[in-house]
């Protein structure tokens, strides 16, 4: 079954990715591939992104046929979507197991989720 | 003393206890709890009015065994239970007038908790939640299980044994030691999930190892003659005993072998060892007492100041003969390793099925090291690479990380080019 890892970063997190200190730009980056390569190995890993910081988002909305775009994220959270992946595993407490590997930080958080299966 | 605090007291104090009787005799786990539920609610309404009861806990019971007889009336699909009930209520109130304590029925619901017709995955959970008295919420975080998940794994495991009849007895003595297997493997891992959030930083968890004691030391009082109940408490109190060394004044993680055995707790060290000598005594070996011997050995650092690496890799192949499991396999690899060189430790490690080890964290964090040492760099690096993505600690994960580091700088790898990853490519690609 397909779930979803949903990962939240905090504003701490979108800064580090371009620290100019290279050591802790680095370090963010260093673990990703590290644990997306374990989703690989383990043959569990069906897809995923990173994405870009809230600040480059675009919200596009529909109020009484009008449509509205907008700058920035459609939450207004402190933690932000900041990339997720795509997994095949029995159950969801594999998919809490595989959560709880992520690369780490303070305040970051995860959401599992089991992805929609087609009806029929 | 204070109305509230009496209460509190009650629920810390007596809770399994109550519950244990109760079950025992409505035979219904869930009744039990809600029953016993509605009489704390309805001693938090009476007992500051009224004053504290003399015996606080012969109240409780009255007051919950209305209850059940109440809910048992009203389900009328349990009418033949109604007889059994007005039979607690008795007791019950026989409790409350007499001097006699109330008969201690935990031993029995430790072992209906562990029962073969109980889910594995539930036992555990189980115990936690009726003997000790812990929320559903703090046991689903400590197992990393969906809270509503564990809530109704716990209920289905109390409909099974309220519907099966499992039945409120001490096991046959021909059952008795696979029984009491079942139910110190349950206590273990309770600890050991308290164990692995080595950060402590999880104040929901870091409790569990310490009320997985508690189990053991309950246990214990009621099975005072069974060597592996000694052996599970030792080797409980001796891990139990490093958890001030394991992480240094930063907080990163430190290594047993790294760590100040000047901070390990010799009460503990001492208590452990009492316990580990009187099973021994016993003359009956087993699973617990083995580990418990292996981590006593260890503690000898701290007197001895150094560690007998030999006489631990015999231990571990007792283990391995008699009681084979992932973790005692991994753990003699890296026994023998110490104590006759990282080739043949390696070699044990290789013969390991791939399958089994291929997602066990502990297995590539050994495998990277011993390969460290035999100088195969690159595998070395790979292997660490493996035990980082399945890390589940963060600052097991830094360690690893840096000795990630190390190792290739130590192949000619300068340190930039250590992390090998370029931004865009180090988050997933994208499905195709």
């Amino acid at each position: 079954m397909n779930y979803t890892i949903l990962i939240y970063e905090t504003p701490a997190d979108f800064t580090q990715r371009n620290d100019p200190d290279a050591k802790k730009r680095e370090a963010y980056w260093a673990e990703w591939p590290i644990y997306t390569k374990a989703l690989q190995d383990a043959g569990v890993m069906r897809g995923g992104a990173g994405l870009q910081p809230p600040d480059t988002a675009t919200l596009l909305k529909f109020k009484d046929g009008k449509q509205q775009v907008q700058d920035g994220p459609y939450a207004d959270t402190k933690e932000q979507l900041g990339g997720f992946y795509i997994i095949d595993v029995p159950d969801l407490d594999a998919a809490l197991g595989w959560a709880a590997r992520c690369p780490r930080r303070p305040g970051r958080m995860y959401e599992v989720r089991p992805n929609l299966v087609t009806p029929g | 003393m204070d109305a509230r605090d009496a209460i509190d007291q009650a629920a810390r104090n007596s809770y399994g206890r109550l519950i244990a009787f109760l079950s025992a005799r409505s035979h219904d786990v869930a009744a039990a709890e809600d029953a016993l539920s509605e009489a704390f609610h309805s001693a938090l309404e009476h007992w500051p009015k009224r004053g504290v009861p003399d015996k606080p806990e012969a109240w409780l019971l009255t007051a919950a065994r209305r209850q059940l007889i109440d809910a048992a009336r009203h389900m009328r699909v349990h009418d033949a239970s109604v007889p059994t009930l007005a039979m607690v209520a008795e007791e019950a109130e026989h409790a409350a007038t007499s001097n006699v304590d109330f008969p201690d029925e935990r031993l029995k619901l430790l072992f209906i908790c562990a029962h073969p017709a109980i889910d594995a995955a539930a036992r555990t959970p189980l115990m936690l939640q009726t003997v000790l008295g812990l929320d559903a919420a703090r046991i689903a975080s400590a197992f990393l299980v969906k809270p509503q998940t564990m809530g109704q794994r716990l209920s289905r495991a109390k409909t099974k044994i309220r519907d099966a009849g499992i039945a409120f007895e001490l096991p046959h003595e021909n059952d008795l030691p696979a029984r009491v297997d079942a139910v110190l493997e349950a206590v273990y891992a309770a600890y050991g999930s308290g164990w692995d959030d080595v950060a402590g930083a999880d104040a929901r968890r870091q409790g569990l190892a310490e009320e997985a004691i508690d189990l053991g030391r309950l246990m214990l009082q009621l099975m005072p003659a069974e060597p592996e109940v000694m052996g599970l408490l030792a080797l409980m109190l001796h891990c139990q005993a490093r958890s001030a060394a394991r992480r240094a004044d930063d907080g990163a993680y430190l290594p047993l072998s790294e760590q100040d055995a000047t901070r390990w707790s010799r009460a503990m060290i001492d208590e452990a060892d009492a316990w580990l000598r009187k099973a021994e005594r016993v003359g009956r070996v087993g699973r617990f007492q083995l580990e418990a011997a292996i981590q006593s050995l260890h503690a000898q650092r701290l007197t001895a100041g150094r560690v007998d690496w030999n006489a631990i890799s015999w231990l571990y192949e007792g283990l391995a003969q008699l009681f084979p499991t992932i973790g005692g396999l991994v753990g003699r690899a890296a026994a023998v390793a110490e104590a006759r060189g990282a080739a043949e430790g390696h070699a044990l490690l290789m013969q390991l099925p791939s399958e089994v080890v291929q997602t066990y964290q502990p297995y590539w964090a050994l495998a990277a090291h011993l390969l460290c040492r035999l100088d195969r760099i690159d595998e070395a690096a790979e292997a660490y690479r493996r035990a980082i993505g399945l890390c589940e600690d963060a600052a097991m994960r830094a360690f690893l990380l840096r000795k990630l580091h190390r190792t290739q700088a130590a192949a000619g790898v300068t340190e930039g080019d250590a992390i090998n990853v370029s931004p865009s490519r180090a988050m997933p690609p994208a499905e195709s």
